[in-house]
């Protein structure tokens, strides 16, 4: 009998108990989706670059006295959140607050014949005006909100929902489409969000629905549509003048597929969503007749029954009741936010944007579940997404590039800077590939890392993180005296962990503190300034992820 | 009753006879490229939003194409603006007709009924699928182009897109560039620093360094005014700026937006005639500019898809299929339209709608690839698919 023991047995048994707790605690903490979230400075930095722009000074201790549970739950809810300093900064932003009306006869568009004068060199276009404000107003939130999820989800539904704002009317309709349309409904129902859009006239106009019209005119000239539209939007009801004589006699009449495909595409389904051309075809006849009343004077939504197709239509299989004419559309809204594909489609978007560009899929699912559930309740689908294990995993950390806008606004806020939102900011936007309310095809701007990276990219991100920190950008001033270390501060190296420090929230990965020491000696000497320092590390591959 | 029309294109299918000098690179031997032989550059101008091939190349020859678009059609004969015939079946939008000079020279040639089998009518889907060359395929990483420059050696300025973001089409070649504007990179000077942070994988600060040593802007650019003002004419121009300073480019890439004309596109003139002359103008300025150096380029203009055979109810046209591509150069065998004519008929007529597709894409590209750039593999290019050259050679003999 050997009772000889080996002396590193019992460590060994120690450690590997130690190891077993810890690993079932972690799965503990992996599957029970209610176990309490991390709290430490990294998940805290981590939390505040996807529910916000990144973190401001003093963003770290507000967040840990309040507590990370506490911090969601408030900005989840961001008509409780004091918002004054933002609204003082947006004072003197007078077409924020006007009417489309308002805006039309502020800023007139041109008529047709002097837009043709107008081809010729550049000058301010019609409308532009309007859009610089806006522009201007989205940086200033983004920077300076404290209603940070709000405005990184009603920049998300604006993309998901995109409108252009270099065609025809949506210059004079987009400051209404993102304030009455997009921004209250944020957080709110899926359902409720996408009807809105549906008859905004910016998605109206923008895709082309507001010109469609069936092929035959409804049989019956009681035109229930119009009466169905008048009891639910008493708003949306307009008389439609009776047709001028003048006015040329057969117009020829036709379906605009454009809204249809784009609805079942990007708005619900997806693009593997399993429906045919038919069905394109289908819900574009439903949808005719919801138009748009005086486009160039005041536009507004209007269901024009004689522009309705009076035919049975078939969706996805289903045959649409005799519910009215207007009342189609709602009829295969309703179908759409409620299918199965949309609450796929949608869940795996929100993933892509607030976890990783290859989400995992049992977080997906459990989204979609979520969706399911509450109706498609965005609350309720960022309540599961804050937590998830799969949100605080070591697999969501970093692994986002950022898009041109929240890097140019994270920058803003790590550094503290005083800006005013203006021009030289929003051309750096272009520059990078992301100009304000001007994103052309309906798919709005892509969310994928990919999208974001290479050659262009690494150039316009280094230059205006040089820019900014050498306070080339008018209007914008960066405020140096918090980043310098106190007097006779260590070395350069002591320096560069401090600034970064200070920039990123958290310490800085010893590779890039040596990288950039070194870089920043070669250039400045031995006490590198502190400007320098700050635009090496802004400027490099650590900053562009979040 | 097939016309005689119907048939031209018959005896030529696919796209590889395009070109009209020896095909040395044809087959499995690539072009020796260091021995003297003159360095051939292969430019994509990519016309996002689906572009209208039946507008753009109107089969005026074909009975059904003015039953089809009442509204929008391009007269055959009028006072002004009429369609240029080209062969008695096939004629150019007015607003093209910048493009006629080199119809005549026979160094622009016209690809008819092309595009993508794969169905779908999504505007980014198809464009990802005629980027990465795999239609059908979502998760292909990388782009055909960027697949056919791997094979090449060197780690110069092999590509360059003049887009804001690479393109799919480039993504995957290591050494692929983008930027919006050669006038994007003035004022780069205090950007030294940023190299020893992303270390030597990011070649773009030296690239940036050596594209400002070309002196690119004390290049002769010919005529200033003879390309349009449009980003499109100004991104023509600095392509041609770059091809001539021989710095070793392969392939380029440009981008032009505004083809997704769902309303009011227009006849001979409106919307569509506009972007039309837009195209048109850049691309001869740019073949202008070239001037000699042409001999060594050619342009080929794809689009994701076409657009319905029938206008819709706007005076527009909804998402098609097949459409038309343009392959302008010096080593094309142009003044010809390619491609198998389809026919405009409802029986015709892909899923009852659009023009049908009778030329694949990567059957165009692949004959550009090998036989103007002298690509070897074009397996590895579009996996799955067999290119149908050879009919090319047997056409060149």
């Amino acid at each position: 009998m050997n009772r000889r023991r080996d002396p590193f047995t019992v460590p060994i048994l120690l450690l590997f108990l130690i190891l077993v707790l810890t690993v079932s605690f972690a799965q503990a903490a992996g599957t029970k989706s209610d176990a309490s979230l991390p709290s430490d400075d990294e998940a805290i930095v981590h939390l505040l670059n996807r529910i916000g722009y990144g973190p401001r000074p003093g963003d770290i201790p507000e967040v840990r006295k309040l507590g990370i549970d506490e911090f969601i739950e408030k900005q989840l809810s961001p008509d409780t959140i004091p918002d004054a300093g933002l609204e003082m900064r947006l004072e003197g932003f007078k077409t924020l607050k006007m009417t489309t009306a308002e805006l039309i006869e502020a800023f007139p568009p041109q008529g047709p014949k002097s837009r043709q004068a107008n081809a010729q060199p550049r000058g301010r276009r019609p409308g532009q005006e309007i859009i610089l404000e806006l522009s201007k107003a989205k940086l200033l939130r983004a920077v300076y909100s404290e209603r940070r999820l709000q405005e990184v989800m009603t920049d998300f539904w604006f993309n998901h929902f995109n409108v252009f704002a270099g065609k025809g009317i949506v210059p004079w309709v987009v400051t209404s489409y993102e304030r009455d349309v997009i921004r209250p409904r944020a957080l709110g129902k899926f359902r409720d969000l996408l009807g809105a859009v549906a008859e905004s006239p910016a998605m109206l106009f923008y895709l082309d629905n507001w010109m469609s019209a069936g092929t035959s005119p409804p049989a019956d000239a009681g035109d229930p549509g119009r009466q169905a539209l008048r009891g639910r939007h008493p708003r949306w009801f307009r008389d439609i003048p009776p047709p001028r004589p003048e006015a040329r006699p057969a117009k020829r009449r036709g379906i605009n597929e454009n809204y249809a495909r784009e609805l079942l595409e990007l708005h619900t389904l997806g693009v593997d969503g399993g429906y045919t051309q038919e069905d394109v075809r289908q819900v574009a006849l439903a949808f005719t007749g919801w138009t748009i009343a005086e486009p160039r004077r005041d536009p507004r939504a209007l269901f024009n029954g004689r522009m309705h197709d009076g035919n049975q239509k078939t969706v996805l299989g289903r045959t649409i009741p005799p519910v009215g004419g207007a009342k189609e559309g709602d009829w295969v809204l309703d179908l759409l936010a409620r299918h199965p594909k949309t609450a796929e489609h949608i869940s795996r978007k929100l993933a892509v944007h607030f976890v990783s560009d290859d989400p995992p899929p049992a977080l997906v699912a459990r989204l979609a579940d979520t969706f399911r559930r509450t109706d498609g309740d965005i609350r309720a689908l960022m309540k599961t997404l804050f937590h998830s294990p799969e949100f605080w995993g070591p697999k969501a950390r970093q692994v986002k590039t950022k898009t041109p806008l929240h890097l140019v606004v994270s920058a803003l806020r790590a550094t503290g800077t005083e800006t005013d939102g203006g021009l030289p900011l929003l051309r750096t936007l272009r520059e990078m590939g992301e100009p304000l309310y001007l994103c052309q095809p309906p798919t709005g701007y892509k969310d994928e890392s990919s999208a974001w990276t290479g050659s262009n990219a690494t150039l316009q991100r280094t230059r205006f993180a040089a820019a900014l920190t050498e306070n080339r950008l008018p209007g914008t001033r960066i405020d140096l005296e918090r980043l310098s270390p106190p007097a006779g501060g260590g070395n350069a190296r002591g320096t560069v962990s401090l600034v970064g420090r200070l920039l990123a929230g958290v310490d800085l990965p010893e590779t890039l503190v040596e990288k950039v020491t070194r870089s920043a000696v070669e250039e400045g000497g031995p006490s590198p300034d502190v400007r320098r320092i700050a635009g090496l590390i802004l400027g490099s591959p650590a900053f562009q992820a979040r | 009753m097939l016309t005689r029309r119907r048939f031209i294109a018959d005896s030529m299918t696919a796209a590889g006879f395009l070109l009209a000098a020896p095909l040395s690179g044809l087959g499995s031997s690539p072009a020796p490229e260091s021995s003297g032989r003159r360095r051939k550059v292969l430019v994509v101008v990519f016309q996002r939003g689906g572009a209208d091939g039946l507008s753009m190349v109107a089969p005026h020859g074909d009975p059904a194409l003015s039953r089809n678009r009442p509204g929008i059609g391009i007269p055959k004969s009028g006072d002004t603006d009429w369609v240029i015939d080209l062969d008695g079946f096939f004629g150019l939008h007015p607003a093209l007709s910048p493009l006629l000079p080199f119809w005549r020279d026979k160094r622009l040639a016209i690809v008819h009924a092309v595009g993508s089998h794969d169905p779908t009518r999504s505007h980014f889907e198809a464009q990802d699928y005629m980027e990465n060359g795999t239609p059908g395929t979502k998760r292909t990483p990388d782009g055909w182009l960027a697949r056919a420059l791997r094979q090449e050696g060197g780690n110069g300025l092999r590509s360059l897109a003049l887009t804001h973001n690479l393109p799919l089409a480039l993504r995957g070649d290591p050494t692929a560039l983008a930027f919006p504007s050669l006038a994007s990179l003035a004022g780069l000077g205090k950007l030294r620093g940023y190299e020893t942070i992303y270390g030597p994988d990011e070649r773009v600060f030296e690239i940036v360094e050596r594209l400002r040593a070309l002196g690119l802007s004390r290049l002769p650019i010919g005529d200033p005014g003879a390309s349009p003002r449009s980003p499109f004419g100004q991104a023509m121009r600095e392509m041609s700026q770059v091809i001539k300073a021989d710095a070793g480019l392969r392939a380029g890439f440009i981008e032009t937006a505004g083809w997704d004309t769902h309303v009011n596109q227009g006849g001979s003139r409106g919307i569509l005639a506009n972007r039309l002359k837009d195209l048109a103008e850049g691309l001869a300025a740019f073949a202008r500019d070239l001037g000699q150096k042409l001999d060594d380029v050619i342009v080929l203009t794809m689009t994701e898809f076409g657009r319905t055979a029938r206008e819709n109810g706007n005076r527009g046209t909804d998402h098609g299929h097949g459409t038309a591509f343009f392959v302008l150069g010096g080593d094309v065998r142009g003044g010809k339209v390619y491609g198998r004519w389809p026919g405009l008929r409802p029986q015709d007529l892909y899923e009852g709608r659009d023009l049908a597709v009778t030329t694949d894409f990567r059957d165009v590209a692949a004959a550009l690839l090998a036989g103007h750039l002298g690509i070897p593999n074009l397996q590895t290019v579009f996996p799955g698919h067999a290119p149908r050259h050879e009919i090319a050679t047997q056409v060149l003999g």
